[in-house]
């Protein structure tokens, strides 16, 4: 891939943990990815964005992220940390690196990066698998690793791109609940991409609805439901049909 | 099994051909009478062959440093791989068996030109290689990386060379072959001692039991390298013999 690529720290960053884009329209070439996209995100807020594929939804994130730059609009956001969907863990190093990477890279020393490191994959469920290769480890494992990665940042911002969505149905639901758990634990702002209109209402704050290409907001749902919420609540169940609803149409609308 | 009788049938049938087809020991000598001249020459093989063997593990060691320097630089700087590249490819094309003896003229009898022909002939394989290593970066690795505030150097440090090392020693595993064959010949250019020059001077001698001998310790000491570089491997990169998954 040849996109040219900011460094993460340029362009207009003010308010650490606040996510703001005002009329954000961003083009390859002839096609059209975000169309005006106006979104915002307080400091700790969850905000899912659903939309059928191609609507812009991961370029969306690279450019909260300082990947990419729009064409038209603005995009003003504290430090984002990506977390993609495949986890990305590096097979040389071991599940207790793998998570304290991000410590390694701002300059912490080895001990106490796997110190943090450790206490943080105690928490996800991970003790006894620290010294775990990668690929000793299951779809789930994994993704807590990187979750893990991707919380030792730092970073106030995170944007997590379908990071459940290579999980099987019982996994999910798993990873899923450990999330909303971290989450409460440890506020982050985040943006939570994904298909799964249930898995947006059970975790975020905010449902925002893109339509296809060209991605335009086409609803933004406000979730005001205490946690944890199970995906049988008739509350929950209201909501996805909602949210569902306007994806349809959109999906027609679009069309 | 089957392939130890495969071996057992072609030995049997060279030795009957060999016995009783009338041919002279010196044309084509039967496999026991090889045998029996690795056993003879056992001390005049052992000392040859801690000559050549010490021109193929240094040579081959020199290959790898200076391949993966010269892939590390040709991966920094994109417009150094444009113009170097195809240089690299044409340096392949240079015949080694006749600048041997002007290496020789250059850097004498000793070691060095010995060094010098192994390396040039195993180093190739060995950047290509690590070159492609060093490129096999999921795109997707490198984005995560900017977000977490990777520097070009950490970028290096912790995802490239770790991603190259199996690859610069897959093109050693490639360069061994050569290698043994660029020993011999770097010999033949000029030299008192080593397997190479052994089987120089069998030939005219018409020992060439003798020179069939040289080769099996040669082929051995090839084997020999590439089971170092395989352990090397093994023990260095675990993760390149992993199960297969489709990350990283």
């Amino acid at each position: 891939m040849a996109t040219r690529l900011e460094a993460p720290t340029e362009g207009p960053r003010d308010v650490e943990g606040d996510v703001l884009l005002e009329g954000v329209t961003r083009r390859f070439g002839d096609v059209v990815a975000l169309d005006g996209v106006s979104l915002r995100a307080a400091r700790h807020e969850v905000v899912a964005v659903v939309g059928p594929s191609g609507s812009g939804k991961s370029t969306l994130l690279e450019l909260v992220c300082g990947l990419q730059a729009p064409d038209a609009g603005r995009v003003v956001a504290g430090r984002a940390v990506l977390m993609p969907q495949r986890d990305l863990l590096l097979p040389w190093l071991d599940a207790l690196d793998n998570a304290a990477l991000p410590l390694r890279l701002a300059r912490e020393a080895k001990a106490p990066a796997r110190a943090r490191a450790h206490e943080l994959l105690a928490q996800l469920g991970l003790v006894g698998f620290e010294r775990s290769r990668t690929w000793e480890l299951s779809g789930g494992m994994r993704q807590r690793v990187a979750v893990a990665r991707t919380l030792l940042s730092g970073a106030p911002i995170l944007c997590l791109d379908e990071p459940f969505g290579a999980l099987d149905a019982i996994t999910r639901a798993d990873a899923q609940g450990w999330l909303a758990g971290v989450l409460a634990r440890e506020p982050r702002t985040v943006l939570l991409v994904t298909h799964d209109v249930e898995e947006a209402v059970l975790l975020a704050d905010r449902v925002v609805v893109l339509s296809p290409r060209p991605g335009r907001v086409v609803a933004d749902l406000p979730v005001a439901l205490p946690r944890p919420r199970s995906a049988t609540d008739p509350a929950v169940t209201a909501l996805r049909a909602r949210a569902l609803a306007s994806l349809r149409s959109a999906m027609e609308g679009g069309a | 099994m089957l392939a130890g009788l495969l071996v057992l049938l072609l030995l049997g049938g060279w030795e009957a051909y060999a016995r009783l087809g009338g041919i002279d020991a010196f044309i084509l000598p039967a496999p026991t009478q090889v045998a029996q001249a690795l056993w003879d020459d056992r001390g005049l093989l052992w000392d040859n062959l801690l000559v050549t063997g010490q021109e193929m593990v240094l040579g081959l060691a020199l290959a790898l440093v200076a391949g993966a320097l010269l892939a590390i630089a040709l991966h920094a700087f994109r417009p150094l791989r444009r113009a170097i590249y195809p240089l690299l490819v044409g340096t392949q094309a240079i015949p080694i068996v006749t600048i041997a003896p002007l290496l020789a003229a250059w850097f004498g009898y000793g070691l060095l030109p010995k060094l010098v022909i192994v390396a040039l002939v195993c180093f190739f394989p060995i950047v290509v290689t690590t070159l492609d290593g060093l490129a096999s970066i999921d795109p997707e690795q490198h984005k995560l990386l900017r977000t977490l505030g990777a520097s070009r150097a950490q970028t290096f440090r912790w995802v490239e060379a770790p991603a190259a090392l199996p690859a610069a020693l897959s093109g050693a595993k490639i360069a061994v072959a050569v290698g043994g064959i660029a020993a011999v010949f770097a010999e033949y250019a000029g030299s008192e001692n080593g397997l190479g020059h052994l089987l120089l001077q069998s030939i005219p001698q018409l020992e060439t039991a003798r020179a069939w001998a040289a080769v099996v310790v040669l082929a051995a000491l090839a084997v020999f390298c590439f089971s170092l570089l395989a352990l090397a491997e093994r023990h260095l990169a675990p993760w390149a013999h992993r199960p297969k998954d489709l990350d990283a």
